[in-house]
């Protein structure tokens, strides 16, 4: 089990974030939502210490927890005063070997992922057809299932697959701990060595590997229409590659690329198509490179008033082209360099901020070294690589379209 | 999202590592040369300034019939300033890599702004200058109009808005806390430069402020710059009297095509000056706080599956207070939730709490308290709330005691007092079943119909 301290010591508190390296694009096939139903499940008790037993202790230390699932990883953590460290570490290690479950426990969680789903996606139309452009976007990976799973498949999840899931991944040496706060390496090497250090090890996970993506090439599109819709929306997803696997240089140069054309007011698309030519509420470009096995590059736009989607998709292309045919400014690249390099004194002023980005880089299999030269593999980025980034990437063809508009007249009630 | 923040974090943890031992959240009272008064919290560890502050007021000082004014004027601030157009502002901002944030609240017109220590002296200009003298160009208005419209046009589907809006249409009729803070889009429509001309006039003025700063600068710069920036505004506010009342009880059903239906309840509350108040919060973290322990989360969630999430919270106005809450769960089994809901804060409200309950809620809040203070914008934004609250500046200091003070006789007392009527109002917005005796009326955009039950 690898561990990690970041010493913070500005006020006497401690994050402690375990992390497995299991996500919800491990799932088994028919079983999507496996890897976040478990970690729900890892709330309902141990052998040792009965359902409620640890968030009561957490709870009555005045701590906060909490967990989350991504495509990539499952995580724990407790935020929590710097002398109850010893006793989460060791509920935390209790859990990692004791898990009981029972149809008891495990049904109700079920109708509780079920409701979460419904919350967090049925009830949001923009959600939906952010699910079926990922399920066009990915045609063989498996990020083109939905991370909280499909509701048909969820239905049918058991206490055997969770417990399956659970035998099989949940295992020190597939897990990292990061430890952020009010505490030195020492400390915490002594408390890992009584609590975690203890769990042995049930099995060898293997090395992640799973399908790939063919090359794509051809360019789709997405319609949904539902009644709920009062504001229609167009977005459009690009496949990229993430910093796990790109050519060097080159998620550096799609994160400057995103920061120029669409991050804030003064970027390209907010510019042209929301103040120039007033054509639409908001625009703005993202590229999310924290996956294992693939990235995105995102554009999202609302139109103004009664402007067409088909009209803002031409607007955006418009940019689109523009910033491939002749790339960035000196200026936009060292303005873009400018505000990263302030966010990145922002980011110090938060604990748990800090342990959440250890362990996204790290459950990625990337090391701590290869992070901290990020800086000047930033500051190195061109002009030019910036342009080679928009020629290669942003290519229609490796892309998919998503237009989010009301019910067609005839099928309104 | 923020992988760029997330990476150049990381790659500063070289530094953190010698960053020493420093931080003590020591506050002190600031008087200005000018005579302007703010809390400050000096800290060197992170070379980062945060202001926030606060002019009493907020949406509650639109003008009658014109809800959003306040909304759209906290969305312009940063949209053009003095002898710089919204383009010129906007990139002086980038240059500056600064952040501006307004906001609207029910009571409060809310800034803050975070700033490198750097560019402290040109942050603070910034601030002055759309505080003083916000330009209102006829582009970035529209503009501005514009998104907060779409921004309406959208919530008006949204159930969980829909459910917020029509509980506060139905408990506050003909007063300010009944409006929509972001308006409707009729009034968004109809808001002038002039409304918002007025409205900054009127509120933005010295003696209706309250300043938090937290960072990388001392006392006496601090005083400077808080004289250039708030020392010009007027003296005096103008603020139109809000009248004190009592939220009305209804219950609303409204019917929505989503696959859940939303659950907001609640009733009258217990102000932030009453004795009682922080017992009733002790009261309200034992029902429907924010842990995975509270009775409704055990009773709703963990026992039923019937929704990932339900809490409840008190909320003290400055001219009402009222208890909330709410969740979300399966159409078919909204009824049995809306009983589980009543019966729980009924059972507490009659029997109050155990005294293992009364010890754990106390040993959470006390614990937790800290956690309210971990980064510089968290410190600011409570000393600003201490502020606005009226309370006294060692607060911090006792706030711990009040709390461990609070007995098991208190907690049944007040629990009786407040939760009696806590479940008077319940609105329900989700598909309602067509074969019931009368049909819930359709929600229509930004005025939702609503049935009375």
């Amino acid at each position: 089990m690898q561990v990690v301290v970041v010493p913070d010591h500005r006020a006497p508190i401690v994050t402690s974030m375990v992390w497995y390296r299991i996500g919800a694009a491990d799932d088994p096939i028919g079983k999507s939502g496996i890897a976040h139903f478990l970690e729900h499940l890892m709330f309902k008790g141990t052998a040792k210490h009965p359902a409620g037993e640890f968030s009561s202790k957490v709870s009555e230390g005045g701590g906060a927890e909490n967990a989350f699932t991504t495509n990539d990883a499952t995580a724990f953590y407790q935020t929590i005063g710097k002398d109850q460290l010893g006793t989460v570490m060791a509920f935390e290690a209790d859990r990692m070997e004791g898990l009981v479950l029972t149809d008891a426990v495990v049904l109700p969680e079920r109708d509780v992922i079920l409701e979460e789903r419904r919350m967090r996606i049925d009830n949001d139309p923009g959600a939906l057809l952010a699910e079926a452009m990922d399920a066009a976007l990915f045609q063989n990976h498996h990020y083109g299932i939905p991370t909280i799973g499909w509701e048909h498949e969820m239905a049918g999840l058991t206490r055997e697959d969770a417990l399956a899931q659970y035998q099989r991944y949940y295992t020190p040496n597939n897990a990292i701990l990061v430890i952020a706060g009010d505490v030195t390496p020492d400390e915490v090497r002594r408390q890992a060595d009584v609590t975690f250090g203890r769990v042995p090890r049930r099995s060898e996970p293997g090395p992640r590997q799973r399908a790939k993506e063919p090359p794509p090439i051809a360019e789709r599109t997405v319609t949904l229409h539902d009644e709920r819709v009062t504001q229609p929306s167009l977005s459009r997803s690009y496949l990229a590659p993430s910093y796990p696997n790109a050519a060097p240089g080159e998620a550096e140069a799609l994160d400057i690329l995103a920061d120029v054309l669409g991050r804030g007011p003064t970027s390209r698309l907010y510019r042209s198509l929301v103040i120039e030519q007033g054509i639409a509420n908001s625009a703005s470009a993202y590229y999310s490179g924290d996956g294992l096995d693939y990235g995105r590059f995102g554009i999202f736009a609302v139109p103004r008033g009664d402007v067409s989607l088909d009209r803002l998709g031409a607007a955006i292309d418009a940019a689109i082209t523009d910033i491939r045919d002749h790339g960035i400014t000196q200026d936009e690249l060292d303005r873009a360099k400018k505000r990263t390099r302030a966010a990145a004194i922002y980011a110090q002023d938060s604990q748990a901020t800090l342990a959440r980005i250890v362990g996204t880089v790290m459950v990625n299999g990337q090391s701590l070294a290869d992070v901290q030269e990020w800086p000047s593999r930033i500051d190195h980025v061109s002009v030019a690589d910036v342009s080679a980034a928009a020629r290669k990437y942003l290519d229609k063809r490796r892309s998919v379209t998503g237009s989010l508009l009301p019910a067609p007249a005839e099928n309104r009630s | 999202m923020p992988l760029i923040v997330a990476r150049l974090g990381l790659a500063l943890l070289g530094l953190l590592l010698i960053v020493p031992a420093s931080y003590a959240a020591k506050i002190e009272q600031v008087v200005s040369p000018g005579g302007i008064k703010a809390w400050l919290v000096e800290d060197h560890a992170v070379p980062v300034i945060a202001l926030n502050f606060a002019f009493g007021g907020g949406a509650a000082q639109d003008p009658a019939g014109k809800p959003g004014v306040a909304n759209m004027l906290s969305a312009l601030l940063d949209e053009g300033a003095g002898n710089l157009d919204s383009e010129a502002f906007q990139a002086r901002l980038d240059a500056l890599s600064l952040s501006f944030n307004f906001d609207a609240g029910r009571d409060q017109f809310y800034g803050s702004v975070k700033t490198l220590a750097e560019n402290r002296d040109e942050a603070f200009a910034m601030l002055a200058l759309s505080l003083q003298s916000p330009r209102f160009d006829k582009e970035p208005v529209e503009r501005i109009r514009a998104q907060i419209e779409s921004r309406v046009k959208r919530s008006s589907t949204d159930p969980d808005t829909v459910a917020m809006l029509a509980m506060c249409a139905s408990a506050y009729p003909n007063h300010p806390y009944g409006q929509p803070v972001d308006g409707t889009e009729a009034s968004v429509a109809a808001i002038s430069v002039d409304d918002l001309k007025a409205y900054r006039d009127r509120i933005f003025a010295r003696d209706n402020l309250k300043i938090a700063i937290v960072g990388a600068i001392d006392a006496k710069t601090a005083g400077a710059l808080i004289d250039k920036t708030f020392g010009p505004l007027a003296a005096r506010a103008e603020r139109t009297p809000v009248p004190d009342v009592a939220p009305k009880m209804a219950n609303l059903d409204i019917d929505m095509p989503n696959p859940q239906t939303i659950i907001r309840f609640g009733g009258p509350g217990i102000p932030r000056h009453d004795p009682d108040f922080m017992t009733a919060y002790v009261v309200n973290h034992i029902l429907g706080g924010g842990t995975f322990s509270s009775r409704l989360y055990e009773e709703v969630r963990e026992k039923r599956g019937l929704a990932y999430t339900i809490s409840s919270t008190l909320v003290p106005l400055e001219s009402s207070s009222a208890f909330a809450g709410g969740t979300a769960t399966r159409a078919d089994r909204a009824d049995e939730t809306v009983g589980i809901i009543k019966s729980e804060v009924a059972r507490l409200a009659k029997d109050g709490p155990t005294a293992e309950e009364l010890a754990k809620a106390k040993s959470y809040l006390i614990g937790s308290y800290a956690l309210r203070f971990d980064s510089s914008m968290k410190i600011a934004r409570q000393i600003l709330g201490i502020q606005i609250d009226g309370l006294p500046i060692d607060y911090v200091e006792k706030r711990n005691a009040i709390i461990a003070n609070v007995t098991l006789d208190d907690a049944r007392r007040v629990a009786k007092r407040f939760l009696a009527n806590g479940t008077d109002m319940i609105v329900r917005v989700g598909p309602v079943p067509k074969s019931g005796p009368e049909e819930a009326v359709q929600a229509e955009a930004t005025v939702p119909l609503v049935k009375h039950l």
